[in-house]
């Protein structure tokens, strides 16, 4: 040891590693050794299955039997399809349920949680994460229990000041409100506090002077606030949008005689839904596919509508 | 932000009775806060309930003495701690492997040098916008090829590593890490493995482990894919046992809540150790200014 340790010691200073040819390839190769897993994994997981689902789509492709090409076939029959439409216009509606009142309410709370001398703070924080957390499958399961028509907390409170038993799986606009509100309630703390941080980066000088020159909270709100937030706005509208795009878990555990459909008349079925009803529940893999597609195609569009406006913002700063 | 200008400062008594916190905004606050805590609370009284009790008007409010005939009812139901350990090792795995990765990839963008840089960098952040989620059906026929179906592994090394992981550790490591101490590692004859795992690891440890954090709870809540992938309910995670759990409702109506609540639980008791760091996680994300 003591040896070892002195000559090391007396010994000069090491050369750099340019003396060993194999110890210089790996320092040179390891960057790309450090990348590597996350490349591999998202070109077999990610864009490779998101590539093929454009040529499984163009077959009738059944899972344990036979694949035979009929190009577009079924994209024409997804047009023409009413339950496409359907689950579409549902998808639309519950996203737009969910999305509006959560980002409005997620925009107050922020502003409210940005005050310098708010007791309790990190207490709240913490509790409106708590839905964040719970699962998708908890939140529907209690959620259907609250809204019960015979049962439920809810309706039962409506009773009580005279409002009738409101069936909210059974109605289209019942369900899409019960599931907008599920998302709406898992997910407003998260944007919440996306906000508060964006919020922490205004100074707190520029409130306070608005507040001397006896700028109103409202009009902090209007002025101050939502300008600074933007480009976080519009980010947590695209996040909302491609969430709401997926939303499958709610309408699957709402109805129990009907999962696949989420009710008897396909009352709240997500394009998600759908897409796993065809693919998984028929074994339609090219019809299925040709939703995916689709559903692609809305999040690409989105995707651009959010790269003109951002761009658009940029050039008027 | 150009309003920045000089403010005439106010005597500090004056200052206090302008930048008072209102009332109703604690009103708001509490009713966000009950609203998020009161449905885990209403699981927990469903879930300690019998059906003759969940089904009385008025519901009852408070929790029942029956948890513990439900919880063996759960148990008997579907092989549910089965479930339970294989989303611990799901959500385990893909936690600590997220962490590890994400760091490693990101100290690469962030501090090393070699050709392609950049523009490999451009393409992780590009990949963040492409919705593969969508492409379930090729998903499950690679799965199928690999001979994973019905496999944990499935589950797990899809989720090992994320782009959003690889931007957030090269942004901090970025922040934190001078070159100099980089260097001064190199002049003492550290290799690139050793700079990372003896020098920058421990320093970005804290933002890893919250970045680990949200891997593995976002793997602990995930549903559609374990569903499509586990066949047998031996392999199933707790979420996947939840939607069992519902299909035999008819059992007794607390049962899925009893499920719910249990899978619930290890969640919530982890939060409340480390949920301040998630917090503070998002607050210093990447949208700060």
């Amino acid at each position: 040891m003591t040896t070892t340790l002195s000559r090391a010691r007396t010994a000069p200073p090491a050369p750099p590693p340019t003396g060993r040819p194999f110890r210089r390839l790996g320092e040179r190769l390891a960057p790309y050794a450090y990348i590597a897993p996350f490349f591999v994994i998202f070109a077999v997981f990610g864009l490779f299955p998101l590539l093929f689902t454009f040529y499984v789509a163009l077959f009738d492709w059944n899972p344990i039997g036979d694949h035979t090409f009929i190009g577009m076939d079924n994209f024409t029959r997804m047009l023409e399809d009413p339950r496409f439409w359907n689950a579409a216009g549902n998808t639309v509606s519950i996203w737009f349920l969910s999305t509006v009142p959560q980002l409005a309410l997620a925009l107050l709370l922020a502003h409210v949680l940005n005050h310098a001398r708010l007791r309790f703070a990190l207490f709240f924080r913490m509790s409106v994460l708590v839905p964040y957390i719970t699962s998708v499958a908890a939140t529907t399961i209690v959620f259907a229990q609250l809204f019960d028509r015979d049962y439920g907390l809810l309706n039962w409170l409506l009773g009580l000041v005279g409002v009738e038993a409101i069936d909210f799986t059974q109605s289209t606009w019942g369900s899409h409100v019960l599931i907008a509100t599920m998302v709406l309630w898992r997910w407003f703390g998260y944007t919440t506090l996306l906000y508060l941080a964006s919020l922490q980066a205004i100074p707190r000088d520029v409130f306070e002077a608005a507040a001397i020159d006896g700028a109103s909270g409202w009009k902090q709100f209007r002025h101050i606030t939502i300008p600074s937030l933007r480009p976080v706005i519009i980010f947590t509208v695209v996040t909302s949008t491609i969430g709401g795009l997926q939303i499958f878990t709610e309408p699957l555990l709402l109805s129990r005689s009907a999962p696949l459909t989420c009710g008897p008349i396909r009352q709240c079925q997500t394009l998600t839904l759908f897409l796993y009803e065809q693919g998984f529940g028929q074994f339609q893999f090219g019809y299925g596919s040709a939703i995916g597609v689709a559903l692609f195609v809305l999040v690409v569009v989105v995707a651009l509508i959010n790269y003109l406006l951002s761009t658009r913002i940029r050039a008027e700063r | 932000m150009t309003t920045t200008t000089a403010s005439p400062r106010p005597e500090a008594p004056r200052r206090r009775r302008i930048d008072r916190v209102r009332w109703w905004s604690y009103v708001l606050l509490v009713s966000a806060a009950v609203a998020s805590l009161f449905p885990l609370y209403w699981m927990f009284v469903v879930a300690t309930t019998d059906t003759a009790t969940a089904t009385q008007l008025p519901p009852e409010i408070v929790p029942g003495g029956n948890f513990f005939h439900l919880a063996g009812l759960v148990l008997t139901t579907v092989p549910f701690l089965q479930s339970m350990a294989n989303s611990l090792f799901v959500a385990g795995t893909i936690g600590v492997g997220h962490a590890l990765l994400c760091s490693l990839a990101g100290f690469a963008f962030a501090k090393l040098r070699f050709p392609g840089r950049n523009a490999l960098f451009l393409v992780v952040v590009l990949t963040m916008t492409v919705p593969t989620q969508l492409a379930v059906i090729p998903q499950y026929l690679i799965i199928s090829e690999l001979g994973w179906v019905d496999t944990l592994q499935a589950l797990v090394v899809p989720g090992l590593a994320s782009a959003f992981g690889i931007f957030w550790m090269r942004q901090h490591i970025s922040a934190t890490i001078t070159d100099e101490l980089l260097q001064a590692a190199r002049i003492d004859g550290a290799g690139t493995w050793q700079v990372f795992w003896r020098i920058v690891f421990p320093i970005v440890r804290p933002a890893a482990f919250v970045l680990g954090l949200f891997g593995f709870v976002t793997a602990w809540n995930d549903f559609l894919w374990p569903f499509i992938v586990l066949k047998s309910p031996e392999r199933y995670t707790a979420q996947i046992a939840i939607k069992a759990l519902q299909n035999s409702y008819n059992v007794d109506l607390g049962l899925a809540m009893s499920g719910s609540f249990l899978a619930t639980i290890p969640l919530v008791a982890l939060f409340a150790f480390v949920g301040r760091r998630m917090v503070a996680g998002i607050l210093d994300g990447a949208f700060k200014g």
